[in-house]
């Protein structure tokens, strides 16, 4: 199905916000689904998470940061542009449910994808902590709305210019579990890396944590095996049996490999890309 | 010419392209014949009273019938014929076993070789394209019945054709971008090139068929919400789209794919165009490919022409054990596909950034014949040896696709989650609800996923005009 970008923001130097409109997968999503898009006919298919959706105005928005081609032309899009396909709601929503207290820790691009979750547990009965990081504080994204759907909010920064000076990880094991707030479930999103830092966190502690998953993929209907994963010795498709996965049992080094298949590729198609763009406008 | 004469003469060889140039393009292999060839091919057929060829054909095309017109040069009269029986002959000329089939069953090849139907199927739909315009029939007058249709493969295809015909509102609802489930996504542009696909949906949007690309039905919305959307009745058509693997230590390194997922990304997303088409593939120096049927073979031959030095197809059984077409196993071997029959990988090796490097396999002898007819592979203790390669794609099948399945309450499967069907209607265990082709069977083939369509188009077409 095509869409038409409503809205666009920059939210800093790299992160940029489109909202499309998307009536039916609006009504249909649920916190922890993505969508799949697809923006011209020579377009690859990328997957990227709903942050937020309305299904009353029929508006789906995504949140995403420029790293290869298509993200850097799906930030060249104005509001009114089409592109040709957005498909979803994928994968499964995030089991919610009322534990007690609930920790929703964004890393980087994380935030948005962990923000309707943070919704969703909070609306569910939750005490919920949110934990905001970045590399610093021009990167924080999204810090009024976190704030606005937890009863606490933690801010880290790398080179600590913003709230706790370190990693979301530490932040959780000083600020939280080190003060002795009883913690009964983790969600975390974000780049690979700091997933692994929060899980390796949280099993020390023995606090179940879940992890958002983001492999690449084709398809995203569980036709072609891209997205597989070793979770628990075995092997499961992120797609559809995810995106979301219990962290302790995820091979974080097989993931971080496979995200990196197509790296050279990755490369010359921005090269072609902005040589495209220079001589012809580019696709 | 006299019979005497057309008994003598002999089957006419496919004109091809040079296997050594070929296997560098994805240009299609087989060149078609010429009209004079087709005429002579046809006259070869002698009009038996009781064509046993007909029996051979799943969808019963009146074969010696539409010879008969090629012989006289009627090209588009053939087509026409044809076309009363299978709406995809283009693709059925291609893709179509025949030698399993019609051909299997013909006359003339119990003495010497049966006539040439497929390439004279394949010839009457190309020279019916070649004229431009084909006619659209005058629509039938509309009955007030919606029909959804989930998957485009050739049985949604085969149904939506069908039912618009009978003047019902259809629409085709498809989870990818592109109509046409395997014949765009599957098979390779070099067997049956997407243009004649992109031509027959085309048609069936002229005659009306409404097609809703990127829609996965089970998720934006479910059966039952379509009933709620005021469909009368549902066909599904969702193919065996899932893919298998071994479960063998190291299959999740980089550069070993799943057979569909090495075709989508060449196929569909056209990788083999890449970089100015924007997916990605490996191009493998050492390919090594698991399994023994078209798919496999199609993956061979993909890598080849993607730039491979090597490429080795690796089978568990012997040759005669293939399930893949005698014409494709030939086309690959011509074009140095390595066989490695017998050959059974136990486990890969990676290097330390995970990627694949190595093979380990084991040599295999057959035992006595298992569940299949076929005799069983038994491995040989202490053969394992090592092949090098850098891309692996494994071929060894696909299963049911649970999305419409775990979200339809009340739509029974087997034990290998296939829906279950009235075989004769393709009804299923849900009121309105149809299903027919992979989804039903397991991987079959084109023109079973037709038959079925059709059966199930006559079935809905039965149930909606009685609701
Ligand atoms: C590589 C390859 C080569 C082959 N070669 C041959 C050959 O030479 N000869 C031959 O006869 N057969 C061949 N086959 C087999 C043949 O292609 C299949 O048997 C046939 O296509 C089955 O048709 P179908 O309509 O049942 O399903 P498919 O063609 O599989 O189509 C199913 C469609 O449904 C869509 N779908 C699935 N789930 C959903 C959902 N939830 N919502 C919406 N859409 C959905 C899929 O995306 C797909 O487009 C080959 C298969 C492959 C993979
Ligand atoms: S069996 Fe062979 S010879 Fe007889 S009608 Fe059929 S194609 Fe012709
Ligand atoms: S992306 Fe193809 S199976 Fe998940």
């Amino acid at each position: 199905m095509a869409a038409k970008v409503l809205e666009k923001e920059q939210l800093s130097e790299n992160v940029f916000k489109l909202v499309f409109d998307a009536k039916k997968i609006a009504k249909k999503r649920k916190p922890g689904q993505f969508v799949v898009i697809r923006i011209h006919e020579e377009g690859e298919r990328i997957p990227l998470t709903i942050a937020n959706a309305d299904p009353e105005k029929g508006t789906v928005t995504v949140i995403f940061q420029t790293v290869g081609k298509t993200t850097t032309h799906l930030s060249g899009l104005d509001v009114g542009d089409e592109i040709l396909d957005l498909v979803g709601p994928m994968g499964k929503p995030t089991h919610i449910e009322k534990v007690g207290t609930v920790v929703c820790i964004g890393g980087g691009v994380g935030v948005p994808c962990v923000y309707p979750i943070a919704q969703g547990m909070r609306e569910a009965g939750n005490h919920v902590i949110a934990i905001v990081g970045a590399r610093n504080k021009d990167l924080i994204l999204m810090e009024d709305e976190m704030k606005a759907v937890s009863d606490e909010l933690l801010i880290a920064t790398d080179d600590g210019s913003y709230g706790f000076h370190g990693f979301v990880s530490q932040a959780l094991e000083e600020e939280c579990i080190k003060k002795g707030k009883k913690i009964d479930h983790v969600v975390s999103v974000g780049p690979v890396p700091m997933m692994m830092a929060v899980c390796n966190t949280t099993k020390k502690y023995n606090i179940p944590t879940i992890v958002s998953l983001n492999p690449i993929m084709v398809d995203a209907t569980g036709m072609c095996g891209a997205c597989r994963v070793s979770v628990g010795g075995k092997t499961r498709f992120v797609c559809v049996d995810g995106p979301e996965f219990d962290g302790h049992e995820v091979d974080f080094k097989q993931l971080i490999d496979r995200q990196r298949i197509y790296l050279d590729q990755e490369k010359e198609s921005m090269d072609h890309y902005c040589s495209c763009k220079q001589g012809r406008g580019g696709k | 010419m006299d019979m005497k004469e057309r008994m003598k003469l002999p089957r006419h060889p496919m004109p091809e392209q040079d296997p050594k140039v070929r296997a560098r393009n994805f240009d299609e292999v087989p060149l078609g014949y010429t009209p004079e060839t087709a005429k002579e091919e046809a006259l070869r057929c002698i009009q038996c009273k009781n064509p046993t060829c007909i029996e051979g054909c799943p969808v019963e095309i009146d074969i010696p019938g539409f010879i008969k017109l090629v012989a006289e040069g009627d090209f588009l009269g053939a087509a026409r014929k044809i076309k009363e029986k299978n709406a995809l002959p283009a693709i059925c000329g291609r893709v179509c076993p025949q030698e399993d089939q019609c051909e299997a069953r013909c006359i003339r090849g119990k003495k010497g070789e049966p006539v040439a139907i497929g390439r004279l199927e394949r010839f009457v739909a190309d020279y019916e394209r070649s004229q431009g315009e084909v006619s659209i029939p005058e629509a039938a007058s509309p009955t007030g019945k919606k029909i959804a249709i989930v998957g485009s493969g050739p049985a949604g295809l085969t149904v939506a054709g069908d039912l618009i015909k009978l003047g019902h509102d259809v629409t085709i609802f498809e989870a990818l971008h592109k109509p046409g489930g395997v014949l765009v996504y599957g098979i390779p542009e070099f067997r049956l090139p997407k243009a004649i696909v992109a031509s027959e949906i085309d048609y069936l949007k002229k005659l009306g068929v409404k097609v809703a690309t990127s829609n996965v039905i089970g998720k934006l919305k479910t059966i039952d919400e379509l009933f709620e959307e005021g469909y009368d009745a549902v066909f599904l058509g969702t193919g065996a789209g899932a893919p298998t693997f071994m479960n063998i230590p190291g299959e999740n390194y980089n550069g070993i794919y799943s057979a569909n997922e090495y075709l989508t990304r060449s196929n569909l997303m056209k990788a083999y165009l890449f970089p100015e088409y924007d997916t990605p593939i490996v191009k493998g120096k050492n390919v090594a490919v698991i399994g023994g049927g078209n798919v496999a073979m199609d993956s061979a031959r993909t890598a080849l022409r993607l730039g491979a030095d090597n490429v080795y197809l690796v089978y568990r059984r012997s040759e005669k054990e293939m399930p893949a077409r005698i014409e494709e196993v030939h086309h690959a071997k011509e074009e140095g596909i390595q066989f490695h029959l017998l050959t059974n990988p136990t486990r890969y090796i990676g290097d330390e950034n995970g990627w694949v490097i190595g093979m380990e396999c084991l040599r295999m002898e057959l035992g006595e014949p298992d569940a299949s007819g076929r005799r069983r592979p038994v491995p040989i203790k202490g053969s394992e040896f090592v092949i090098d390669v850098d891309t692996v794609v494994v071929a060894i099948g696909t299963g049911a696709n649970p999305l419409i399945q775990s979200t339809t309450p009340g739509l029974d499967t087997n034990k290998w989650g296939y829906i279950m069907t009235n075989e004769e209607t393709g009804q299923t265990s849900r009121e309105g609800v149809f299903a027919g082709g992979d989804i039903v069977t397991g991987s079959a083939t084109v023109i079973l996923a037709m038959g079925a369509g059709r059966k199930a188009a006559t079935a809905i077409h039965k149930y909606v005009m009685n609701k």
